[in-house]
């Protein structure tokens, strides 16, 4: 682009602007070599793109969180859910929850816990920390899906929510331009719909997931 | 006359099932689901994916294996916790290529690890070595099979467990 020059955006002839849904970058930590390769091709054959490390460390500073302000680079993909083994050397996968819950730029990361033990506090553990689920080893492709399921539902939900106050502004903005004769208002929940509800939705979530663990394990 | 690809066939189906059933009572199967799950994500985008990734696991056997005779060679000064943690990862692995054997052993493995029992962690470590071994034998047996099925112009049958 030369100096001066404006970008313009391309809009579709036809007026269609939706989008169609991106695909889900997963971070997925483990130490295992062979787990590493099964969770990468569950989650390719998911039609997800990859991003494996062997360590907590090596995935904080994947993310730019580990102090290094030379990695950011790194990071051209945003990460939209980081899938962790618990059981790891050094930083366990909680260690690494807390850290991402402790971040205020990657909190609303989604994390999910693998783990081959069927520990009940452990679980527990994860879920009040903040973790949006914990999947069982051997980890398999319905509990894949099952995962992507979830994260895209929370993020149209996420997109809704953006939509609604989006086109509450627009309206604001059409009716302080236009004539004082007042034009219909929005929907009246259109209130709920503003950020503070949105802060509501992990806590929302995270009481869905361990009710629903919890269900599943009883 | 049976043609050459349906014999092929016949002898891997046989030979499939065989690895995941009980033929005696003192016989575990050597695989369970979690193999067959892997087969589920091999297509002709990853046509050698599961042997791909017993193949990391067959590697990761030898590695950790090495391990823990290293650290049971330190007559009187054992490290069993550091044992433990070999086995845990072997049976971490192992359970995720549906090994079933190895993975069964490594229960035992485990259990002596905590007790601290010498003997038992070496006989446990004898026969995860074993056992792995024979299983890597085995499932070399079977791709071979595949193929030469597919040399003969045939398609490698769904066996259904």
């Amino acid at each position: 682009m030369a100096v001066g020059e404006v970008m313009r955006m391309e809009i579709p002839s036809g007026g269609d602007m939706s989008v169609t849904s991106p695909e889900l970058h997963v971070l997925a930590v483990d130490d295992s070599i062979v787990d590493r390769k099964v969770i990468e091709r569950l989650l390719r054959i998911s039609a997800c793109k990859v991003t494996t490390v062997e360590s907590g460390a090596r995935a904080l500073q994947y993310l730019g969180l580990d102090g290094d302000k030379g990695a950011s680079g790194l990071k051209d993909l945003k990460v939209n859910l980081i899938v962790t083994d618990y059981s790891m050397p050094g930083l366990t996968g909680y260690d690494l929850l807390k850290k991402i819950k402790e971040s205020s730029v990657f909190r609303e990361i989604p994390v999910v816990i693998m783990s081959s033990e069927n520990i009940l506090p452990r679980i527990e553990q994860c879920l009040r920390e903040g973790a949006e689920d914990f999947l069982l080893k051997p980890v398999k492709l319905a509990d894949v899906k099952r995962i992507k399921e979830l994260i895209m539902r929370n993020e149209a939900e996420d997109c809704k929510t953006l939509s609604h106050s989006n086109k509450r502004k627009l309206a604001e903005y059409i009716d302080d331009a236009s004539s004082p004769s007042p034009s219909p208002s929005p929907s009246p929940s259109s209130s709920t719909h503003d950020d503070s509800s949105a802060k509501d939705f992990p806590s929302s979530k995270q009481m869905k997931s361990a009710d629903e663990k919890f269900s599943s394990l009883l | 006359m049976d043609t050459l690809v349906a014999q092929l066939q016949r002898q891997f189906r046989d030979y499939t099932i065989s690895l995941y059933h009980q033929l005696f009572w003192y016989v575990k199967g050597f695989l369970d689901d979690q193999f067959t799950e892997l087969k589920k994500l091999q297509d002709e985008c990853s046509p050698d994916f599961v042997a791909e990734v017993v193949s990391l696991f067959f590697e990761d056997c030898e590695k950790l294996i090495g391990n823990m005779a290293r650290a049971l060679d330190q007559t009187g000064n054992v490290d069993f916790s550091l044992v433990g943690s070999s086995v845990h990862q072997l049976k971490g692995s192992s359970s995720s290529v549906g090994a079933k054997r190895v993975k069964g052993l490594c229960v035992t493995f485990k259990e002596c690890c905590d007790s601290q029992n010498f003997e038992g962690c070496v006989r446990c470590l004898q026969q995860v070595d074993i056992e792995y071994k024979s299983l890597k034998a085995k499932l070399q047996d079977l791709f071979n099979l595949e193929q030469q099925i597919v040399q003969a112009g045939g398609r490698i049958p769904q066996v259904d467990i």
